[in-house]
């Protein structure tokens, strides 16, 4: 089965779950209604976005500069700082870490950037133990499922798939769906393990090269747990999360939670420069940073594709998708789904793995009028499809080409033949209108849904002809 | 800008073959305002469908092919956000590093979409002169985020004293048509187009109105087939009907 | 490793990018007064089930009053001092050996912690935290329940004020922002309260009028 017929299997699943869709219908609706309480003055917003934007650009301009100078005041500061070129090496280096300070147990935030390299999945076939701390996360371990959405894991599942879950893995607490008796379940489970683990591990959202600091969002406390219980810290990010200065950070911070959950600020935001220093009495005594590329320096390569590295990981895309709002996140079996998926996936997989993602958008440009970064989504994602079927020029992208069809080339071949050219498009026109008994009632996918379109009598350009209307 | 009295007309390939009287509506409201309105028999396609299909290759020959029927320093007018908002915002883009990328965005610079042209270069007074009735209106994503020319629509209907227009619920999402989308997502797409679908029958609305023909056959198509009873009218089709 | 390192460098250094002025240092001033962000203060916090109070009188007689026969931890700079006022804890912890020494306790019989905090910010109901070896990291965090003494004289407009007004070239091994007691939405969208971090916050707002 090739990527496009797995895909479409999936998708195919995803509309046929009638709880599942109901489930990301109401999701989605309250994500959007709360976010669009949080910016009630569309100038504000729109000036906000340029603020953010263009931090984020400068953030990509002087990529290799502000690393090196993260890298050096993190350093300055105590905190190891690793690279790594791909997933496996990611991998290593942690669990090489792991292994040197004897831990077994690890306690987890949330990062997407794991996701990517599979670090769960690796590390527990080291022996190590990895519980995810976050509740949404927490759900989908003992489900064995991957998030379907970067900042909500759990989202499409009710209370009642939750309850049952609960229930299968601690059977010996009542069962319940209640939302508030299931946290407070969660809450105690956990809290034993961040006073047990022997490390934490966690992504960054933000880290300030000025300062050497990295910066954590979360509503819960289990990422501030994780990265201030065990005595040993693991970080990991993106190569393009790094941020100029520490006066970046309140615009960002204030357009990633509005545009993520609608919140003004989340619960905690937690600022870590440093690992224990003398006198202090608690903290990990030992901070890594793991920068990972996986592919993002060469997305940089494109002038036009490189701003999908803006991108901050809010969500909003996918939160105002009228696709993902009826497929869900599994669908797109990528680990970022949704517009910015569209966008990210075939760039860092290839085209060959992942191209055919791009045609899961209607390119209504919901996703680019919301993105806090003003990511050209649909131009960035329309690209790809050139690039998919692009036979001739040189690309950066890798598997340029690999949709390329020869029955569909075909078609667009001969479309142009006709349509470029006045005379074979009247001919044509008048074969359509002329003989549209002919056309078949049952055309493929569109009538299945729908009648078949019935061309006129005459088209506009013979009813213009008859109305005098003038030619030039 | 001052009123013009000359303007191109650029019918669009959808409208073209399938939706004809939408072109003669929005050229005889143009015509009754006083203008001249030209139509070069040459045009065909924006070049749009073979655009978001990834072949620019194919768009570019068959946009080029347009390109040298506009010359007079006129507007353009277009009945489709659609295609409209491809001229305006995509021919410079799929014009990059071609020679004749000057003309093409000189004419693109001159596209108007025909609900915009109507209210706001215009300034049209309407006089509804028909029966109270109920409509939807459905903004295309175009007109909403494209060309930003949906609020046309809203003020040329509110002109319109007998008409009562019903917001149906998620106004501005997606309909499902997307091109080219509708034949390679048709299940998405028909999810889409049942979502928006039902919206709108769960008002009063006995049809739907849009500045794009594209959205309307893909709503009216699918309303169709489930025996709803919707009609569907371009905004051009609709006033024209009003006004008489 | 350092070959990743070389390798990742020259990558991106490989495409040179323009380029562009970033944009000036992000200010929203708001342009409100002492009584106005306290009120802000409080309103966001109480939208999270923040508990605010204006206190009148020393903090340890409303510890007496409000968390009676609690297991209270308390650091070892001036609040620690203090804490000799208190009559009605069960027990007072201080803070004052590394948390490997103690961390099964901590976890499990600490009630209530009381800390200090650096500053407020009005605009988002925010306490800035600066955990020192006065007062440890895991105070704010563990216990069921937290009480923060916020002076109404630092209590900024928002971030972007706090950062233009001090100097933050250095900043502390870790700065913490804290909004409310701790929440998930992560079960149907739907808040809930309490789940890793404290169930309760409370803020003491002192030199208030």
């Amino acid at each position: 089965m090739n990527q496009q017929q797995a895909f479409e299997r999936r998708i195919d699943e995803a509309l046929h779950n009638a709880q599942l869709r109901q489930n990301f219908r109401s999701a989605m609706d309250g994500i959007r209604q709360r976010r669009a309480e949080q910016f009630p003055d569309e100038a504000q917003l729109q000036a906000l976005r340029e603020q953010v934007q263009s931090i984020r650009s400068y953030s990509l301009q002087n990529q290799a500069d502000l690393l090196e100078k993260l890298e050096a005041k993190l350093t300055e500061n105590g905190i190891q700082v690793h690279w790594a070129a791909n997933p496996e090496e990611a991998n290593g280096i942690i669990a090489n870490i792991l292994k040197a300070a004897d831990a077994k147990t690890v306690v987890k935030g949330k990062s997407m950037v794991s996701e990517e390299t599979e670090l769960n999945h690796y590390l527990e076939e080291q022996g190590i133990e990895v519980i995810e701390s976050d509740l949404g996360e927490y759900i989908i371990q003992l489900a064995k499922e991957p998030p379907s959405h970067i900042v909500a894991p759990a989202i499409h599942k009710n209370r009642v798939e939750v309850a049952e879950l609960f229930q299968n893995f601690h059977p010996e607490l009542p069962y319940t769906e209640n939302i508030d008796e299931l946290t407070e379940t969660a809450r105690v489970i956990l809290r034993e393990k961040f006073a047990k683990a022997d490390a934490g591990i966690s992504g960054v959202n933000f880290a300030v090269a000025e300062t050497g600091t990295l910066c954590l969002v979360e509503n819960e406390g289990n990422g501030r747990l994780s990265t201030t219980a065990p005595e040993l810290h693991i970080a990991i990010t993106g190569i393009e999360k790094v941020i100029d200065k520490l006066t970046d950070i309140p615009p960002l911070l204030e357009i990633l939670t509005k545009s993520a959950t609608g919140q003004p600020i989340t619960t905690y935001f937690n600022m870590i420069s440093r690992p224990r220093q003398e006198g202090e009495l608690d903290g990990p005594k030992a901070v890594h940073l793991v920068l990972l590329d996986n592919g993002r320096s060469r997305i940089r390569w494109d002038d036009e594709l490189l701003d999908t590295l803006r991108c901050i990981r809010c969500g909003a895309c996918m939160n105002h998708c009228p696709v993902y709002v009826h497929v869900g996140g599994h669908a797109y079996g990528s680990v970022y789904p949704g517009p910015i998926g569209l966008a990210l996936e075939p760039q860092r997989l290839g085209l060959d793995k992942a191209g055919s993602l791009t045609s899961a958008c209607s390119l209504c440009g919901a996703c680019g009028e919301v993105c806090p970064v003003k990511i050209p989504l649909p131009k960035i994602i329309n690209r790809l499809r050139a690039e998919s079927v692009n036979n001739q020029e040189a690309s950066t992208v890798s598997g340029k080409g690999a949709l390329r069809h020869v029955s569909e080339a075909w078609i667009w071949k001969l479309w142009s033949m006709s349509y470029g050219s006045p005379a074979l498009h009247k001919f044509i026109s008048w074969a359509g209108t002329r003989m549209s008994s002919l056309i078949p009632n049952k055309l493929g996918a569109w009538t299945h849904y729908r009648t078949r379109p019935t061309p006129a009598k005459r088209t506009l350009h013979e009813l213009a002809k008859s109305a005098g209307i003038a030619n030039d | 800008m001052s009123t013009p009295s000359r303007v191109y007309f650029f019918g669009t390939c959808l409208i073209d073959m399938l939706y004809p009287n939408a072109g003669m509506a929005a050229i005889t409201l143009l015509q009754r305002e006083g203008l001249e309105v030209i139509f070069p028999q040459n045009q065909s396609c924006c070049g749009q469908p073979a655009f978001n299909s990834g072949y620019r290759d194919e768009a570019l020959k068959v946009a080029r092919s347009q390109l040298n029927l506009f010359n007079e320093d006129i507007p353009i007018v277009v009945p489709s956000a659609s295609c409209g908002g491809m001229m305006l915002h995509h021919w410079p883009e799929l014009f990059e590093g071609q020679p004749d990328r000057q003309l093409a965005c000189d004419v693109a610079a001159r596209v108007v979409e025909f609900a915009d042209f109507l209210a706001n270069t215009l300034q049209v007074n309407l006089q509804d002169k028909g029966e109270p009735t109920y409509i939807a209106v459905h903004h295309s994503c175009s007109a909403q985020r494209e060309m930003n020319v949906a609020s046309a629509t809203d003020k040329l209907l509110a002109q319109l004293n007998e008409v009562t227009v019903e917001r149906h619920q998620r106004p501005t999402e997606c309909c499902g048509f997307g091109g080219t989308f509708a034949v390679k997502q048709p299940d998405i797409s028909g999810a889409m187009v049942e979502a928006k679908t039902q919206a709108i029958c769960a008002t009063s609305a006995k049809s739907v109105i849009s500045q794009d023909c594209g959205c309307l056959m893909n709503i009216t198509g699918y309303a169709e087939k489930q025996q709803h009873d919707l009609k569907g009218q371009h905004i051009a089709e609709f006033l024209l009907e009003r006004t008489s | 490793m350092t070959d990743s390192r070389a390798h990742i460098l020259n990558r991106l250094r490989h495409h040179e990018l323009t380029p562009q002025a970033k944009a000036p240092v992000y200010q929203k001033p708001l342009g409100l007064s002492k009584a106005q962000r306290i009120k802000s203060f409080t309103e966001k916090q109480q939208a999270v089930r923040g508990e605010v109070v204006l206190l009148n009188g020393s903090w340890t007689d409303w510890m007496d009053k409000h968390f009676k026969d609690a297991n209270l931890l308390i650091g070892t700079g001036e609040l620690g001092d203090q804490a000799s006022n208190l009559k009605n804890a069960k027990a007072i912890t201080h803070y004052d050996q590394p948390v490997e020494s103690w961390k099964p306790d901590l976890f499990e019989q600490i009630d209530v912690s009381i800390t200090t905090s650096h500053a407020g910010l009005a605009e988002s109901g925010t306490l800035i935290l600066k955990p020192t070896p006065q007062e440890p990291r895991l105070m704010s965090l563990v216990p069921p329940a937290h009480v923060a003494i916020l002076d109404a004289n630092r209590l900024y407009e928002n971030f972007a004020e706090l950062m233009s007004a001090e100097d933050w070239s250095e900043m502390p091994t870790n700065l913490l922002l804290i909004s409310g007691p701790s929440k998930t939405a992560d079960i149907e969208q739907t808040l809930a309260y309490g789940i890793h971090g404290p169930k309760r916050l409370i803020t003491l707002i002192v030199n208030h009028d």
